[in-house]
């Protein structure tokens, strides 16, 4: 996807991940269901998919999931105070915090399963 | 495309969901600090009625607001429409809360 | 303006579009340098010296009358407003194009009629609640509801906006920032009383709840208005609206009625 002149625009970027990001997550979401389920009927499968998350390439995309998960969570806060509070001229730090604060809650996640885990 | 209506769903089911993700994530990190294993994760949410409500109502609404959200992505980039776009985005809710509360039923029942 | 020809002349590299409807292409002109020039500026010695046949559109040249936008390096700008030394990129280049998310009829001038025609379909029109005989109804300037309709009347109609968004580029029914705009300032204006039929006509498929808050509008507005926040006191009203109505189904029904 090219981004064109218009677009390059700090709000506009925040737009398109938040979007990217629940795109995303909700592509994820029927493997996620259906690895749990493994639980009622297939415990030995659940164990076998779940022992996965020792290898570092899938810790990475642990972390990247957890990322897209905090990055659409406070894009989202981001998004409901904009529409319901008063409009604010800190647009574009809210914006950024955003992005900071899905960087900390994910980073903060991969530290505890690679150190931990 | 996406009316008042779709509008205020997908607000009330993000405002729902707020406080259950900062909990999802507050059991991920606690969860993969002994390593994952079904033994764990099953061990905190068997028989748990209180994991059942939570992750219940999380994927409820999830499938709720994945549903809307991607509503706007397929008239918008796929450029589907009217009818199609309807049943297309019906169908993802109730897969998504169908497998969803499988899933919660699985760790929970 | 004048036709210069020194021999020490710098000149600028100006692509410009050309062509009807969906054909065309770039053509490119040099343009003497001159100072404190405009894209305005530009175009017209284009017009003026090299080929006559440029078709673009213009008026006041002062940036009251929002006829001159075009996409000046990708971007939505009036031109007459815009210095060409603020715009070139670092190659000196620049290419001028018609406004996006509007027909092109020639050249550098798109068809506004969709555009004028969604003000309309938003409800952003006057509706009087005083005839001729009763007077001019008093405006507090004091109110909340006043200050926010002043926020958002400023506008020249330019379409800088329309052509800015990316939800009017993928959603041919979205009203667009404009139209939303006005519909705003005018559900906060005392003396309109369309306010339930503003509510009701921008809640529909192509309504203010498609925004995605992209704020590519409030960017670009050349008169610095902040459509995205118009856009956003518009889904707070209507979802109060909404919500009223399903705990109250009665009241609507007797909307339109002469009370």
């Amino acid at each position: 996807m090219k981004v064109s002149g218009h677009q390059r625009h700090g709000l506009w970027f925040a737009y398109i991940s938040h979007r990217l990001s629940g795109l995303l997550l909700a592509l994820f979401l029927p493997l996620h269901f259906w690895v749990l389920s493994l639980a009622l009927n297939d415990r030995a499968a659940l164990d076998g998919f779940l022992s996965w998350t020792d290898l570092w390439y899938v810790k990475v995309a642990e972390y990247g999931l957890v990322f897209l998960l905090s990055l659409h969570f406070f894009g989202g806060l981001r998004l409901m105070a904009l529409e319901w509070l008063p409009w604010s001229a800190r647009q574009k730090t809210y914006a950024a915090t955003a992005l900071a604060a899905g960087f900390a809650v994910s980073t903060s996640f991969f530290l505890s399963a690679t150190f931990y885990g | 495309m996406i009316n008042a209506r779709l509008y205020i769903m997908q607000r009330l089911t993000a405002l729902i969901m707020a406080p259950l993700v900062i909990g999802h994530i507050g059991v991920m990190i606690y969860a993969v600090q002994n390593g994952l294993s079904a033994a764990e994760i099953l061990g905190r949410t068997q028989g748990s009625y209180f994991w059942a409500i939570f992750y219940g109502t999380f994927a409820l609404a999830v499938a709720i607001h994945a549903a809307i959200g991607l509503r706007a992505i397929l008239h918008e980039w796929v450029r589907l429409d009217g009818m199609v776009l309807n049943l297309v985005c019906w169908a993802i809710a109730a897969g998504l809360a169908g497998l969803g509360l499988q899933a919660v039923y699985s760790v929970t029942g | 303006m004048t036709q210069i020809s020194q021999p020490d002349q710098q000149f600028i590299k100006v692509s410009i579009w050309r062509g009807a409807g969906d054909k065309g292409g770039y053509e490119t002109f040099d343009v003497p340098d001159q100072e404190s020039q405009t894209i305005l500026d530009l175009v017209s010695y284009i017009q003026q010296y090299i080929d006559p046949s440029l078709t673009y559109r213009f008026a006041c040249r002062v940036g009251m009358c929002g006829s001159c936008a075009m996409m000046v390096n990708g971007v939505p700008r009036w031109t007459c407003r815009t210095h060409v030394k603020k715009i070139t990129d670092k190659a000196g280049s620049l290419t001028i194009a018609p406004l996006r998310n509007l027909p092109v009829i020639k050249d550098l001038v798109v068809d506004m009629d969709v555009f004028f025609d969604k003000w309309v379909r938003a409800e952003a029109v006057h509706h009087p609640t005083c005839s001729i005989e009763q007077g001019v109804q008093p405006v507090s300037e004091d109110t909340a509801e006043r200050q926010a309709a002043n926020a958002a009347i400023e506008c020249i109609n330019c379409a800088v906006c329309y052509a800015a968004c990316d939800v009017v580029a993928s959603n041919p029914e979205y009203l667009g920032p404009a139209a939303l705009n006005r519909a705003w300032s005018l559900v906060n204006d005392v003396r309109d009383g369309g306010r339930e039929a503003i509510l009701e006509a921008v809640s529909g498929t192509g309504g203010c709840h498609n925004c995605h808050s992209q704020q590519s509008c409030q960017k670009y507005c050349p008169n610095e208005l902040n459509p995205t926040a118009s856009i956003a006191g518009l889904k707070r009203e209507t979802s109060k609206f909404a919500l009223r109505n399903l705990l109250n189904p009665a009241k609507k029904h007797n909307q339109g009625e002469p009370a």
